[in-house]
């Protein structure tokens, strides 16, 4: 969920407020003076996010060399140019990680999208208070789960010696083992994000609902626009905007299917089905040892997904919706 | 605080009443079913498991905690579920402290360095260094089998300081400016004003953060060569989801665990979350989060 906001302070945002004279802009000196103990307590945060973040981004030309972590490291090894990058467009197993990637992507844009949108129309609809609060606490809860967590329980409910296959045997049935089979695989992923996401994906959505102004329904009803029209009418549109908002982030995501729900599942159903972009960065760069060929595949991805982002929020800006970040 | 049905809202009809009954209990057992049954089996004794084939439906067998002291018998768990609150308490306490420090730095526009220190966080939405940059950084920089390795890199959520960092500047200005002509400095008017009045969205911050601590386990997987250091989370993966006995360093091998013993383990991660669940929860009702979401 990115929120990137630029906004100014309270007092410049005020607009008919009168406006706070600005001081003239102070010499550089007598602000640091000013401000050192803002800097203070920046420092910190700025230590990890460059020690951490920004310094190893540098890593990345590696992609660009015959890296020899032992020999030359990354002031001595040589530049290749775009070889590696020739080399993954050549590599099928790339393609396929590609291919999957999308895949999962489009499958969920269809069938997992909608989901917190229906949850939260239907929490929505509760008029009882108190169920509501109760469904909210319950529905929430597994996005504090780890998909380690979420894996084991799947496994005990669907797999193979699961409460599932348990129950058919039981009853003279063939046992059932969904967790390694590679056909639904991508059913699987996706029941599995919506078993652990959809819930706290629906506040959002909530908050967007509770926005609407109840006048408007009120009004409506004494027009005789009956709850399907009110829907249709009044709360469709009013969520319009949030919806059109994570519809774009996720297509400008659209590479990003997350990591550790693969990689957990990669042995059990196979590579052919599981692997991701993130899946074959790991395999082919640190398993392999192939730092330069994986750091490429990386950096291809982070390309394409920063042009992805970008994309998808000047097309929000020409649909007129706010998108993630303000002009 | 009984919510009624407004008067212009018709009554609904009984099909759709049936309807929206049965979703909102399939939707809850679909959820708490699972636990339900992983936490039965973890309190049911080894014959129990073995007549029943699998996870325990039906209670009615007793319940034994003998899957519990086996588990705490076994020092490579307990020692991982003491890594695991360690790490995840010092994580915590270094996270939050530094995201809150830091988002109130941005929270003040115009001051020294505010536009690029405020743009190398917001950049770190859309810009990513990539897993293997990272991976050859913190071994090259000499954190390979420390525990920093799993902290640090972590430590600072870009999401969370914008979290922070949006309802600080919803704070109204007035109480600024009074302290300060009060002679209050920075650190005073964080301290003795900000925080008290956020302590809604730091509960909220806190939790993120515990939760990003207690169920990290890859870090671990690609920094910790030395199996006794390793988190509850790598131990769960090892033995549960590859039902694999874990690699000791004097090259024994104990045995897989039993069913019981492994939904033990599985109950002992989940417990956590469910402890500090309920007192934060309330939060996110309220709209904490939505708030910076909306930017």
């Amino acid at each position: 969920m990115t929120a990137v906001s630029t906004k100014a302070s309270p007092v410049e945002q005020a607009g008919d407020a009168p406006r706070r004279t600005v001081k003239p802009k102070a010499h550089w000196r007598e602000r640091l003076r000013r401000d050192w103990p803002l800097l203070l307590m920046a420092a910190p945060m700025m230590i990890l996010v460059w020690g951490f973040w920004w310094i190893p981004s540098l890593g990345n030309v590696i992609a660009f060399q015959d890296y020899k972590p032992f020999t030359g490291g990354i002031f001595g090894s040589r530049l290749v140019g775009f070889t590696h990058f020739q080399m993954l467009f050549a590599d099928a197993e790339f393609t396929r990680a590609m291919v999957n990637t999308l895949s999962i992507t489009a499958f969920q844009l269809v069938f997992y999208f909608p989901v917190p949108i229906a949850l939260a129309l239907l929490m929505h609809s509760l008029v009882s208070e108190r169920l509501r609060s109760m469904l909210q606490s319950v529905v929430y809860l597994p996005y504090f789960f780890s998909w380690v967590l979420v894996v084991a329980i799947f496994q005990q409910m669907l797999g193979g010696a699961g409460l599932l296959s348990q129950v058919l045997r039981a009853n003279g049935f063939e046992a059932v083992d969904w967790m390694t089979d590679p056909d639904t695989f991508i059913l699987l992923v996706t029941s599995q994000a919506i078993w652990k996401e959809a819930g706290f994906g629906a506040i959002i959505f909530l908050a967007a609902l509770a926005a609407i102004d109840p006048n408007q329904y009120e009004a409506a009803a004494v027009d005789g626009a009956g709850r399907w029209r009110r829907l249709w009418h009044i709360t469709l549109p009013g969520i319009r905007p949030v919806i059109v908002l994570l519809l774009i982030l996720r297509l400008g995501d659209a590479l990003n299917v997350g990591f550790e729900q693969f990689f957990l599942q990669r042995s059990a159903v196979g590579s052919q089905a599981s692997e991701v972009f993130d899946t074959f960065v790991y395999y082919s760069g640190i398993r392999t040892g192939d730092f330069d060929y994986g750091a490429a595949a990386g950096l291809f991805k982070g390309v394409v997904g920063l042009v992805l982002i970008l994309a998808a929020n000047r097309f929000a800006h020409l649909l007129g919706e706010q998108g993630v970040y303000s002009k | 605080m009984k919510a009624t049905r407004p008067a212009w809202e018709e009554k609904p009809t009984i099909g759709g009443q049936a309807l929206k009954g049965t979703s909102i209990v399939v939707i809850a057992l679909l959820i708490l079913f699972p636990l339900y049954t992983i936490a039965l089996t973890s309190l049911s004794s080894g014959e129990t498991v073995n007549r029943v084939g699998g996870l325990v439906i039906w209670p009615g067998d007793g319940v034994t905690f003998s899957a519990y002291e086996q588990m705490f018998r076994n020092p490579v768990v307990l020692r991982s579920l003491v890594v695991s609150l360690a790490v995840t308490a010092v994580g915590t306490v270094i996270s939050v402290v530094v995201s809150i420090l830091g988002a109130y730095s941005l929270s003040r526009p115009g001051s020294f360095g505010h536009k690029s220190i405020l743009f190398s966080v917001l950049l770190m939405f859309v810009i990513f260094p990539g897993l293997i940059p990272v991976y050859l950084w913190v071994s090259a920089i000499g954190l390979r089998d420390n525990y920093l390795a799993i902290i640090l890199p972590m430590a600072v959520s870009a999401f969370n300081v914008v979290v922070l960092r949006a309802f600080f500047m919803s704070i109204p200005q007035e109480l600024f400016d009074s302290a300060r002509i009060d002679g209050a400095g920075e650190f005073r008017v964080l301290w003795q004003i900000v925080t008290p009045l956020s302590k809604a969205v730091i509960a909220v911050v806190t939790l993120f953060y515990a939760v990003g601590y207690w169920n990290n386990w890859f870090n671990a997987f690609l920094y910790l060569d030395d199996t006794s250091k390793w988190p509850l989370a790598l131990v769960l993966r090892t033995y549960v989801v590859e039902s694999a006995p874990l690699p000791q360093a004097s090259g024994l091998q104990d045995a897989p665990p039993t069913l019981a013993v492994k939904m033990a383990i599985v109950m002992v991660a989940i417990i956590p979350a469910l402890i500090i669940y309920p007192f934060v929860q309330k939060h996110f009702k309220k709209g904490v989060i939505i708030g910076a979401v909306k930017g």
